[in-house]
């Protein structure tokens, strides 16, 4: 019942901005949507593990992503209210913007909590569609180009997940259960036929790494998390991300389960492992801010996709990976809205003195810098560590000096990128001193709080924390 | 059904006939597979195999091609002889191995169809190049799944539907916004020129 209203009130909400098309009707229904979010997220919390119109359950890992999605998206609104207060857009395109994010922060928050594979397929259709919308916000030409690709593939990807829900069909069909429930399928992983289950896991996986960003399909997302106005970004890079690796986690779940539960982990180890060094290839040679974050993205995300491979206390440190980097990315993608008023350019080779024009915001991007490659004041340092530890008793050492190594390489390259834009002399002729914009302190606070947030849950979790996450592997071990 | 094959096989300018033939045929399926499920549901399948599989989606494409003049035919990376032997090739091995997969829960010959004619959609994607050869590649991949729906999901009537409706939902879109959009932008609708984006 609670999600039926709270669809029917976003329906609302929606409605309300495309009608109005007025800034004070924008911010309004934001908040009020902002609201519903929370309300929304707490009810499914105090009903955890309860079926809802029979085929949504919140479970445990639905609720750890509901919660980082609510924090991100108000965030995100906050960030969206700010850019469009330097830009010149039309009240149409501006009001196209809020339709677009609020369904978008929807259909993510359903694709969460979802039990059975076919409704989460459904949501994961339309953040696509959503998010295609944001990408083509600028209309020029590159942006329909990044939209387009970012379409197309992730069209090609749905249908892929779908062939693969029809094989795990095939699956539930021979073995005489009822239907494609996720609950179902972790009680009977034993009666499912193997062969289906590989075909259908090696397709799920493939159609969800366009969302999660792995190999194979990583490329797309580069093109969105570039092209969509930073705010926007910020929800691609973290909770995009995150219902990607859902995808795959609760068919991991239930492989973990099965015989074929080392080949499952052999085929996660391949496509992360090649993650990262895709990733360190690309961060070396950069050109653009918004890019290199997206990369790191990319490598994060593999070292998630390691620590569900090799098992033991991986599993912990993943999640625990996939909360904090959630928090430490988006919050880099709003100062690039900064970095981008600023310096009016993405490109690394236009920046520079960053630290003498936004003193504040160069402040908190040096201590973002810290927590994004996990040296020690930063919490992903602890989940880090978790996940290399479990490599080291797994006794893959070798993959773990190659992981290692190629981390040395992206700490290097972003270290340099980044200096360069704080430190160095500004090289660009066409900007004026004097015209420069100003950027308020009040502005960079939100992403400090959320990079203290990392380094408090990576060094003191809350016991609730401790508690989902650990009700989230129940069924790893 | 090797009509069907041969069809998706030789694809060079007639792919719009070729789409309003998938249509027709996928018609044909439904007829014969779904007569024992309820009406209503029938009657939408059908409606949407034929309204829109074999008249829309086909006129629609019509207009997008008249409307940015591009008359040439869509030249592949390789030639039309080597496309025909790998495709003809990569189906003998699909029977072959669909042969060997027990049968019962599905029937064999839906299920070659079925992944042959994805295959064919992918052929069409990667080998390509011009814009609309690569929607036209699309709209083949999704007949193909809704075939395969259909020849696995007998007893997933829900699924089926949930399928063909987000068929729809997608294409429309896709179709509507994007392809026209790129070709008034990209004037020549050809692949090469979406490479601004890159590092």
């Amino acid at each position: 019942m609670a999600i039926i209203i709270y669809l029917a009130a976003v329906a609302i909400f929606i409605s309300g901005i495309l009608i109005f098309r007025k800034k004070t009707t924008n911010y309004i229904f934001s908040i009020l949507f902002i609201a519903l979010q929370w309300t929304f997220n707490v009810y499914e919390y105090n009903h955890r593990n309860i079926e809802q119109l029979q085929y949504f359950n919140p479970d445990s890992i639905g609720l750890i992503l509901l919660f980082v999605l609510s924090i991100v998206s108000t965030a995100s609104l906050y960030y969206s209210f700010i850019f469009f207060k330097h830009t010149n857009d039309t009240p149409r395109s501006k009001s196209i913007y809020f339709a677009a994010l609020i369904t978008l922060i929807t259909s993510l928050s359903c694709a969460y909590i979802a039990n059975h594979i076919a409704i989460m397929w459904i949501f994961v259709e339309l953040t696509t569609l959503s998010s295609a919308v944001l990408v083509y916000h600028n209309r020029s030409s590159k942006s329909l180009e990044a939209a387009w690709k970012y379409l197309f593939i992730s069209s090609i990807s749905v249908a892929l997940i779908f062939i693969g829900i029809l094989f795990l069909g095939l699956a539930v069909q021979e073995a005489k259960l009822d239907g494609i429930f996720f609950s179902v399928l972790l009680k009977n992983a034993t009666l499912l036929d193997p062969f289906w289950l590989k075909a259908a896991f090696l397709l799920i996986f493939t159609g969800f790494t366009v969302k999660a960003g792995l190999v194979p399909m990583y490329t797309v997302g580069i093109d969105a998390k570039d092209k969509a106005p930073s705010p926007a970004s910020a929800i691609f890079s973290s909770a995009i991300m995150n219902m990607g690796f859902l995808g795959i986690f609760r068919l991991f779940e239930v492989i973990s389960k099965t015989g074929i539960h080392k080949w499952a982990c052999m085929v996660l180890i391949i496509s992360a492992s090649l993650s990262v060094f895709i990733s360190a290839a690309y961060m070396v040679r950069v050109k653009n801010f918004k890019r290199m974050f997206a990369y790191s993205s990319i490598e994060h995300m593999g070292i998630m996709m390691l620590g569900m491979a090799v098992g033991g206390i991986g599993y912990y440190g993943a999640i625990l990976h996939l909360i904090l980097h959630s928090f430490a990315k988006s919050s880099l993608f709003y100062q690039t809205g900064a970095i981008f008023r600023v310096m009016k350019s993405k490109l690394i080779k236009d920046s520079g003195n960053y630290f003498g024009y936004n003193t504040f915001g160069a402040i908190t991007l040096i201590l973002g810098f810290f927590i994004i490659t996990a040296m020690p004041p930063s919490g992903m340092f602890v989940s880090e560590f978790m996940i290399f530890r479990s490599m080291f008793e797994a006794k893959y050492l070798w993959l773990l000096i190659i992981i290692v190594i190629l981390l040395c390489f992206i700490i290097w390259a972003m270290g340099k990128n980044l200096f360069k834009l704080l430190f160095s002399k500004l090289e660009n002729a066409q900007i004026i001193e004097k015209d420069m914009e100003k950027i308020s302190f009040v502005e960079s606070i939100p992403q400090l709080i959320l990079f203290l947030t990392v380094i408090y849950i990576g060094f003191y979790p809350p016991p609730f924390v401790q508690n989902l996450i650990q009700q989230a592997l129940v069924n790893l071990k | 059904m090797s009509l069907f094959v041969c069809s998706t096989a030789i694809r060079l300018s007639t792919f719009i006939k070729v789409l309003v033939l998938q249509g027709l045929l996928l018609f044909g399926f439904f007829i014969i597979r779904l007569n024992e499920i309820n009406i209503t549901n029938l009657i939408l399948l059908l409606l949407e195999t034929v309204i829109f599989k074999s008249i829309i989606i086909p006129s629609f494409l019509k207009y997008i091609i008249k409307k940015n003049k591009l008359t040439r035919e869509a030249e592949p990376y390789i030639s039309n002889f080597s496309s025909i032997f790998i495709f003809t090739f990569a189906n003998l091995i699909l029977f072959f191995l669909a042969n060997t997969l027990e049968g019962g829960v599905f029937q064999n010959i839906y299920f070659v169809g079925a992944v042959s004619t994805i295959f064919s959609g992918f052929f069409l994607i990667i080998l390509r190049h011009k814009i609309i050869t690569n929607v036209i590649g699309f709209i083949i991949l999704e007949n193909g799944v809704v075939i395969l729906s259909l020849a696995v999901g007998k007893e997933m009537p829900m699924l089926v539907n949930l399928g063909i409706l987000l068929d729809i939902f997608v294409t429309v879109l896709v179709l509507g916004i994007f392809a026209n959009k790129l070709g008034d932008v990209f004037k020549e609708g050809e692949v090469d020129q979406l490479n601004q984006l890159k590092d």
